[in-house]
């Protein structure tokens, strides 16, 4: 049997259900009904991915009224967490530095899981999903520390899905920014946004020039990652528009090196841009910091510095 | 060329601009787009309802969220702060630049989804910076942000330059894939290897940028008088 990444996806969508049912019972609607929907995104994702492929699109229409539904519960307020939670236990003994373990029991489990994923094959069947090896060994990994966790703490699993229930609702919505943002992505290359602003490049500069239009080449990935919160929508757009007609064909750059540092340019946007919520705003609220833009603000420097870097590396090694 | 769908971009910018909830200017930004490109109602439910459903893997860090939950409440938190003020010569700077260096080894060896916000940064590296950095300073509510901001920032930064080293990594076999669909073969490692002297430009300004925190960190905030204490158990 192959353990498939979409058993994962069955048990955070079982979580997440956990979650809506805790909020259903503190009479916080609005986040039980938010947790809810995107709990059926998870459980019933693999279901509405066959019948798209089979040529059925309601599924999918059920789910993209879930998904405006989800950006109007978004904007709506609801009783706030303090009010619902008691602090009822503390820790009796001091545990000292067993907390450690399970802590690091989820990085370490994944890292030795993937590093045996090859061998784990059982009568030519691999344990592993191969083609998402990591997230399957991030899951099995997350089940052992909690139980890790469990022993070491002797608590109950209702605290510890207490405990993370409280977590998930101080992000909130927040905790949602990456997946709705990544389906913006998804509509923007559908609907041609990112023709549309290569063409304006293009339209923008002087096409004989090699360095101008590698400075264009570079301040698009970077402009369109910080629009589109990922460098790797950015690229193919970029890469279509200025990259392959113009430095490959027009004036003989070389492609490996100019795909390698063209996607790391892009990345140098990603630490500018809030859309990128899961690296940049997730957090800032996860540390509890009172500007939400403050890690953009800690790594902006590193960033334009190292897009100088790159140029200036680009220049000089695509031109051979 | 149709230029409108270029709306949801305005849609996003000014949104942002006026502070409104984010997940409600994503998503109408993706219905005003999908509108502008002549779209039909079925359609774009279906573009949306699939789209959200690919990206399902993005919310998988959710599953860590009851054990670090758990951990946390019982004082892992400040363990991991205690632990770190064990350390006499551990300096801020010097944690830092040590996670920064590990985390960016780690993925370029394939293994990215080793640190993160959830899984490391809030349970372990920011109270263990806080604790670093109070050793000389004493922190203010301000200083105690910059901190935990700038762990962020360097799990970001130690992640992003160098995972795309790493051969099997999705940014590479993207580019890989995007020159094999136009007619150019190349191996992924012929792309990976150009990416090690950004990775080290980037150890280096970000390393630099860490010690001039710490500097900036001392210059605007009291000495804590910490080193006077330590002759207490």
């Amino acid at each position: 049997m192959t353990l498939r990444v979409e058993y994962a996806y069955w048990l955070i969508g079982a979580w997440l259900a956990v979650c809506a049912f805790y909020n259903l019972r503190e009479r916080r609607w609005t986040t039980a009904a938010l947790w809810a929907i995107v709990a059926c995104a998870f459980l019933f994702g693999d279901l509405i991915k066959q019948a798209t492929a089979a040529k059925t699109s309601w599924p999918a229409q059920a789910m993209g009224i879930g998904v405006i539904v989800l950006g109007v519960l978004a904007g709506l307020r609801d009783k706030p967490l303090a009010s619902v939670l008691h602090e009822a236990w503390d820790a009796t003994a001091r545990l000292g530095n067993k907390l450690f373990l399970p802590a690091l029991a989820i990085p370490i489990v994944t890292l030795i899981l993937v590093l045996l994923a090859p061998y784990l094959v059982f009568n030519g069947v691999p344990l592993l999903d191969k083609a998402n090896a990591t997230l399957v060994a991030l899951a099995i990994a997350c089940i052992i520390a909690l139980i890790a966790a469990l022993l070491t703490t002797r608590a109950a699993p209702t605290q510890a899905f207490a405990e993370g229930r409280r977590l998930l609702d101080t992000l909130g919505c927040v905790a949602l920014l990456p997946m709705v943002l990544a389906t913006l992505g998804g509509v923007f290359a559908a609907t041609g946004v990112g023709d549309a602003v290569a063409a304006i490049v293009g339209a923008l500069i002087p096409v004989d020039n090699r360095i101008a239009c590698l400075v264009a080449f570079a301040l698009g990935m970077v402009l369109f990652t910080m629009i589109m919160g990922n460098a790797f929508a950015a690229f193919p757009v970029m890469m279509a528009g200025i990259g392959l007609p113009l430095l490959v064909h027009k004036h003989g750059a070389a492609p490996a090196v100019l795909g390698s540092l063209g996607m790391l340019t892009g990345y140098c946007g990603t630490l500018l841009t809030p859309m990128a919520a899961n690296f940049n705003i997730v957090p800032a609220v996860l540390l509890e910091l009172r500007d939400q833009y403050a890690v953009i603000r800690a790594q902006w420097p590193t960033a334009l510095a190292l897009l100088v870097v790159n140029v200036i590396l680009m220049a000089v090694l695509i031109f051979r | 060329m149709n230029y409108w769908p270029l709306i949801g971009i305005a849609v996003v910018i000014v949104g942002f601009a006026l502070k409104r909830n984010p997940v409600l200017v994503v998503i109408a930004a993706g219905v005003a787009s999908g509108l502008a490109a002549g779209m039909g109602i079925g359609d774009l439910l279906a573009l949306l309802g699939n789209a959200f459903v690919n990206n399902r893997s993005l919310l998988l860090f959710v599953l860590t969220l009851p054990v670090i939950g758990l951990l946390e409440r019982c004082g892992l938190r400040e363990q991991a702060k205690a632990w770190i003020v064990g350390f006499r010569n551990l300096s801020l700077a010097r944690l830092l630049i040590a996670y920064l260096a590990g985390r960016q080894v780690l993925a370029m060896l394939g293994l990215y989804e080793l640190g993160g916000h959830a899984q490391t940064v809030r349970p372990l590296l920011a109270p263990m910076s806080e604790a670093a950095a109070a050793k000389d300073v004493a922190l203010d509510a301000d200083s105690r942000m910059r901190v935990r901001a700038l762990a962020a920032s360097t799990d970001n930064i130690g992640r992003f330059f160098g995972e795309d080293v790493f051969l099997a990594f999705g940014g590479v076999l993207l580019i890989q894939g995007f020159y094999e669909r136009n007619g150019i073969h190349l191996e992924p490692f012929a792309i990976a290897m150009w990416s090690i002297p950004t990775a080290i430009s980037a150890f280096i300004i970000h390393a630099v940028r860490i010690v001039v925190a710490q500097r900036g960190l001392r210059a605007t905030t009291p000495h804590s008088g910490k080193p006077a204490q330590r002759t207490a158990p």
